[in-house]
């Protein structure tokens, strides 16, 4: 099956028909809408001419000073200046390789990593070297190995990419006992680490963990995003990096973009200022909560016997993996078919070096989809799997024909 | 300005549901510059209600794949008495399944090539083995592989090596219970779009479809130029001819009304096989019968509005 085929199923994914285990869209139906209609009138109202204007391209000084207080909650200690408001923590990706990457040059990151992140990467002709990950995160003696291996062949590696908190697509977390090694070693090879943390804040009991950035203030560019704790379409994340590194952030972003919107940053900045933001943040923990509980039990009841998943303890994503011989790529025809659907595991791998697991790897989001729908979904999904299985069983063989590179539906799907 | 107003079905449930999105999307910007209104619907559980409530003037049907082709979007049109574009539910159930128009077909004298219909059942009762062994014996190598129902090649493969078989046909299963295997024929690929006027169905000039990667495959077909095309197609006159022909004789063998589009391949020795006939064929920017329009010197709005006011005389 090729890229564009995948693509064309992924359309199907879109009507509300399908059960849509694919996307990673927070569930909007919990912010407070009616409010935050009279606090966007008043703000055009009251501020227009500045809202609706050019803003600096680093952004707005007042949402750099909140975001200094959303940040504390993980044990950063920024200062505002330091701070670059961007198009989405996308962009922020997209800056800091555009600064520090030039065509050829190596990236570690985790195996397996942010489909969006290894797009950017792939769009600058960098080389991702992916590095073990384990149920504790990233593995500090397998981050080793990769940094000795990569530069024995004279690659120059530029940093390391990690989502240490509910990861995308694993859903596991980096044990904060394996936090200040990491760190280390990347200290100690002259390896900046990239620290992407969209869902640090989505810890389902309510813990936050330290942020890398939190340990190690002048070797980690941190980067922060609104989209998981408000509302993605507002596209305003951040950047938080050394002074040297801010500086050359800015000047990219400004030939990139002028300006983040302002508008967009002042509805922010006026939501975090005027309602109570971190009930709001309680408010999705516990619907994400309640999702991630219907998936799991649905998984352990209905999944058959090989298939392993992870239990993630927040955020939005299980990262499952099939008995040996089925491909989850080549299942997505018969997916669709049945109303359900999912990111396969290849997609998540930005190198085409790898083990045949990746084939047998599917990424199921639990954000979404209200907790029937989860059920109904895995219920979907497990009729698939045992149609697989006999067609398996039929012809005596698995493991089918594939095509590389990353393959996943386009944001917008829910 | 007419005053009338038309529905263009696009999207659905099926595997083709993007390259519908698009056709649709196309269709409704060239039917709206000959001065019709016109809104494309995603078909769902309102459409019944839609139809009934907004009653359109006529509808064309720019769905592919399932229901929009297999004659039940159609079933529902001719209950509600609502003037489409395209061919009755009955001769649609018939083009639909390959195997089916194929046998119709050759009845009638057409070449096409040698093929059989495995069900998953075929293989799971007698043996994934001894049937695959009896395939390739019967019909030999290359073979053609597709899903015995759908288009825009989804799912559809060339086979070259024995031992690739069953992987190829557990692919093909994925995208429903039967396979169609067919004896894979080399030559010229076209595309012979079919369109209906006052004088009956006429062929449009044939379009060859040369794929830089040798199989006509989903990413080719809508990839921009991934594919050559060449319209006319590089055929003698008098194969030019034959496979207006062939087309004209399968659109009208099959029952087909208003438009359809035959693709065949011609062998070196000039002989024109019947691959497929599509009742709803793509409108996309890379497909084929607006690409034969062109050539044509016609203009995809002023035929489909054509066709729109033939279904309206129908009733």
């Amino acid at each position: 099956m090729t890229a564009s085929e995948i693509r064309a199923l992924f359309a199907v994914a879109s009507r509300p028909e399908v059960v849509s285990l694919a996307g990673g869209m927070p569930y909007l139906a919990a912010l407070p809408l009616d409010s935050l209609a009279r606090d966007v009138h008043d703000l055009i109202a009251e501020q227009g001419q500045v809202a609706l204007q050019y803003g600096s391209a680093q952004g707005i000084e007042a949402l750099r000073e909140q975001i200094c207080e959303v940040m504390r909650l993980e044990g950063i200690q920024g200062h505002p200046d330091d701070i670059v408001c961007t198009v989405g923590s996308q962009s922020g990706l997209d800056l800091v390789t555009r600064v520090f990457c030039d065509p050829g040059d190596v990236i570690l990151a985790e195996s397996p990593s942010y489909v969006g992140a290894l797009g950017t990467f792939a769009s600058f002709q960098t080389e991702v070297v992916h590095v073990g990950m384990d149920d504790q995160g990233l593995q500090p003696e397998a981050l080793r190995q990769a940094i000795s291996a990569v530069r024995q062949q004279g690659k120059r590696i530029k940093f390391l990419y990690t989502i240490p908190n509910f990861q995308n697509p694993g859903g596991v977390t980096l044990a904060v006992s394996r936090r200040a090694e990491i760190l280390e070693i990347c200290r100690g090879a002259d390896i900046m680490v990239l620290e992407d943390n969209p869902y640090g804040l989505l810890g389902f009991d309510g813990q936050a963990y330290p942020a890398l950035r939190s340990m190690d203030a002048d070797n980690v560019v941190y980067l922060g995003s609104f989209s998981k704790t408000f509302a993605p379409g507002l596209r305003v994340g951040w950047a938080l990096a050394p002074h040297g590194v801010r500086e050359k952030l800015t000047l990219a972003a400004e030939s990139a973009t002028l300006c983040p919107p302002a508008f967009n940053q002042m509805i922010i900045s006026r939501y975090l200022a005027e309602h109570d933001w971190m009930g709001q943040i309680k408010t999705y923990r516990e619907c994400y909560r309640e999702r991630r509980d219907a998936m799991l039990s649905a998984l352990d009841e209905l999944m058959p016997a090989g298939c392993t998943w992870t239990r993630p303890d927040g955020g939005f994503y299980v990262w499952l993996t099939v008995p040996e011989g089925m491909d989850t790529k080549a299942m997505l025809p018969r997916a669709v078919t049945a109303r359900v659907a999912f990111v396969p595991g290849t997609a998540f791998y930005g190198s085409p070096l790898g083990g045949e697991e990746r084939h047998r790897q599917m990424r199921l989001s639990f954000c979404y989809p209200t907790p029937d729908r989860i059920r109904e979904g895995v219920h979907r999904l497990s009729g698939v799997f045992e149609a697989e299985l006999d067609l398996m069983q039929t012809f005596g063989t698995g493991g089918r024909s594939n095509t590389g590179g990353p393959q996943s539906p386009s944001p917008d799907l829910a | 300005m007419s005053d009338r107003w038309i529905a263009v079905l696009a999207g659905g449930l099926s595997h083709e549901r993007d390259v519908s999105l698009r056709s649709g999307r196309r269709l409704a910007v060239a039917l709206k510059e000959t001065g019709l209104t016109v809104e494309v619907w995603d078909p769902d559980a309102a459409l019944l209600s839609k139809l009934e409530d907004h009653k359109p003037d006529a509808v064309v049907v720019a769905l592919h794949g399932g229901e929009g082709e297999n004659g039940a979007v159609q079933s529902i049109l001719e209950l509600l008495h609502v003037p489409f574009v395209g061919s009755s539910s009955r001769a649609c159930r018939l083009a639909w399944d390959k195997p089916a128009a194929k046998a119709e077909l050759k009845a009638a004298g057409l070449s096409t090539p040698d093929s059989v219909v495995l069900p998953h059942n075929t293989f799971r009762e007698l043996g994934a083995q001894n049937v695959l062994a009896a395939l390739v014996k019967q019909l030999g190598l290359p073979l053609m592989l597709k899903p015995h129902e759908g288009g825009s090649a989804l799912g559809a493969k060339v086979v070259h090596r024995e031992e690739d078989l069953p992987h190829a046909m557990m692919d093909v299963l994925a995208y429903g219970d039967t396979v169609l295997a067919e004896k894979y024929i080399s030559g010229v690929e076209v595309a012979v779009s079919v369109v209906e006027g006052p004088d009956g169905p006429r062929a449009l000039p044939s379009v060859e479809v040369v794929p830089q990667g040798g199989v006509y495959d989903y990413t080719a077909r809508y990839t921009a130029g991934l594919t050559d095309y060449h319209s006319p197609a590089r055929l003698t006159p008098e194969q030019e001819r034959q496979v207006g022909e062939l087309a004209v004789t399968a659109h009208r063998v099959l029952g087909l009304r208003d438009v359809s589009r035959t693709d065949a391949i011609v062998t070196p020795d000039g002989t024109p096989y019947f691959l497929e006939v599509n009742v709803s064929p793509g409108l996309t920017e890379t497909s084929l019968l607006p690409s034969a329009v062109e050539t044509a010197g016609g203009d995809l709005g002023e035929i489909y509005s054509g066709l729109i006011d033939r279904a309206i005389a129908r009733g």
